[in-house]
């Protein structure tokens, strides 16, 4: 077997754990791959550097990948996801102030995000009366599920994110200085981000990303499609080694080892502990100690979360119609679940990974409210789901 | 990025095409850097020429500025923060695009391969921004080169300095010459297949702990 080389770009997050495994435990090297991995700070930059041939694939924000294929907002190149690296992971963290606001302003307990999201309406509508200023949050990118998953929220609870508050990007790392700084009032964020900022006392976590969504398609492996073509014996090899990369994961015989290789300076590099937490979905709400475990926090490579379902990628093509960030188109829908190759997939796993569980939940994105997604029905699904109408 | 031809005659273009009337803004941490932008695209003939370091509320910075040309280092994680301004929203004075089209395929490599990326805002004819980027490459790389010289020049002084040091202590201890201590630091070096810093560092750190 002849060995190749591939330079493959991350941003240093908990959800490139398959990609760090891979690599750091040999299974990349076992299929023949040497790969190189790159890590960078900021989501434009792994968008370019893959896009311009510098990275022979990335891990992408899976609606960036969607994005870059259609043209919206920057250059068009066409890329494609063949393998989900990580499903939900992100948490809605507000300050205080707001929290408190929240429970004075909720019918029923704040861990429904019905309750959450109308008490945040009425937050809102109160503020305005008043005449301050809006809230405001911050969020990781415009085409992020991050954006998406705090949008769903606040639309829910009749909150316009480009009307009634101001939504804003930031980096991860410094969402929580601007968070003490009272810059912003909350934010949609991952690991560790929302648990740096419990610790401090300065903000508490109101909802898990799976709260809102319950299988949210977060971070895929992005390919150009071009380079998937030729390459593509490299390519499936890459797919088999990111598969033993999760099962291995997923064991929890190999916790330890898991966490001390993505804590790694080079890595991750954030404390063990915040690794171990996230990992299995166990964070501190608050720092008044009460604390929550959720299976599905994060999902990488689990319960059916590393194929990519072409269902997905046309939820996050309706959520930037829905934000005005697309237009609606049956072409453009196309070229977005076109994106997401579960062939590929199945061709270099066997197609036995995912083929016992029910096609009805793959396919499900699990909205908390809202009519059930269709993608045959974008428009009716778009319609439905506006905030004006509430 | 090498210093091909289409760079020096970029330089040349920008000189010839300056447009006094630009109001371009840099955002850079690196002090240095951005000084030695900021000097070149003032000597090209752009007078209005501001350097954000600062990153907290940077989009507001930036709207408040109200830039034609926005140059930013890759290296900073506030890229994505300009992401925002291609959304279209109400909070949006004017939509801004990316300098470099589907057809600068080769300007972006260029530009990716210095660190530096630009943004332009909508409807700013390309001719009269295209000397900005090439001088932005060409002044990027020089300051890459730059600090390279000095970590090479620092590293090689540390290094001296020790081995000095070595020496000192080797002369001390086995009361021999400069030239012989010097010898056998080398000597040792060549037998564990190390560099003569290395050994020296090791004698240092010997002598301290023993002190």
């Amino acid at each position: 077997m002849t060995v190749d080389t591939m330079r493959i770009g991350f941003i240093p997050l908990v959800d490139a754990a398959a990609l760090i495994i891979a690599v750091d435990k040999g299974f990349a090297a076992e299929e023949g791959l040497a790969i190189e991995l790159m890590r960078e700070v900021s989501w434009s930059n792994v968008r370019d550097k893959l896009n311009i041939g510098l990275f022979d694939a990335a891990h992408l924000l899976a609606p960036l990948a969607i994005a870059s294929t259609l043209g919206i907002g920057h250059v068009k190149v066409p890329l494609l996801a063949p393998f989900m690296l990580g499903l939900n992971g992100n948490a809605i963290t507000v300050c205080p102030a707001l929290y408190d606001a929240l429970v004075l302003a909720a019918n029923g307990g704040l861990d429904d995000p019905k309750v959450s999201a109308q008490a945040l309406g009425r937050v809102v509508t109160e503020r305005r009366r008043r005449g301050d200023e809006p809230l405001t949050f911050g969020m990781t990118f415009p085409f992020s599920t991050h954006n998406y998953q705090i949008r769903f929220w606040m639309a829910a609870g009749g909150v316009d994110p480009d009307e009634d508050v101001r939504l804003v990007v930031l980096p991860p790392p410094y969402m929580v200085d601007s968070l003490a700084s009272h810059q912003v009032d909350g934010f949609c964020v991952g690991a560790p981000w929302n648990s740096v900022a419990v610790k401090l006392g300065i903000g508490r976590i109101i909802h898990f990303g799976c709260d809102i969504v319950a299988r949210a398609p977060e971070k895929v492996l992005a390919v150009r499609a071009a380079w998937a073509t030729n390459r593509a014996s490299a390519l499936e090899r890459l797919l088999r080694a990111l598969h033993r990369a999760t099962d291995f994961i997923n064991d929890s015989a190999r916790e330890d080892e898991v966490v001390a290789l993505l804590a790694a300076p080079n890595r991750v590099d954030v404390a063990p502990e915040i690794i171990r937490g996230t990992l299995s979905g166990q964070m501190q709400m608050a720092l008044d100690g009460s604390s929550r475990v959720c299976a599905d926090y994060i999902l990488i490579g689990r319960d059916g979360g590393a194929r990519p379902e072409p269902a997905h990628a046309a939820w996050l093509y309706a959520q930037m119609v829905r934000w005005n960030q697309a237009a609606l188109s049956p072409d453009l829908l196309a070229a977005a679940k076109a994106c997401f190759r579960p062939d590929l997939y199945d061709a270099a796993l066997g197609g036995a990974t995912s083929a016992k569980l029910p096609r009805k939940l793959l396919d499900s994105v699990g909205g908390f409210t809202g009519p059930l997604f269709d993608p045959d029905d974008m428009a009716g699904y778009v319609r439905a789901l506006s905030v004006h109408d509430r | 990025m090498h210093e091909d031809s289409r760079f020096t005659a970029g330089k040349a273009h920008a000189l010839l095409l300056r447009d006094p009337a630009l109001k371009i803004v840099i955002v850079d941490e690196n002090p240095v850097r951005a000084a030695i932008l900021a000097d070149g695209l003032r000597e090209a003939g752009y007078i209005d020429v501001t350097w954000i370091e600062e990153t907290a509320s940077l989009l507001a910075r930036i709207y408040s500025l109200d830039p034609d040309v926005i140059l930013i280092d890759l290296e900073n994680p506030s890229r994505d923060v300009l992401a925002q301004m291609f959304q279209v929203s109400r909070a949006v004075k004017r939509p801004i695009a990316m300098f470099v089209d589907q057809s600068d395929a080769a300007a972006i490599e260029a530009a990716v391969d210095a660190g530096v990326s630009a943004y332009i805002v909508d409807g700013l004819k390309k001719e009269r921004i295209e000397g900005i980027l090439d001088l932005c490459i060409s002044r990027f790389n020089a300051f890459a080169r730059l600090k390279d010289e000095l970590e090479r020049a620092q590293t090689a002084l540390s290094e001296r300095k020790v081995i000095d040091r070595a020496k000192g202590i080797v002369m001390k201890l086995k009361n021999i010459s400069e030239a012989d201590a010097y010898a056998m630091l080398r000597k040792t070096a060549m037998n564990e297949n190390k560099k003569i810093a290395e050994v020296a560092q090791s004698v240092v750190t010997a002598a301290e702990l023993l002190k």
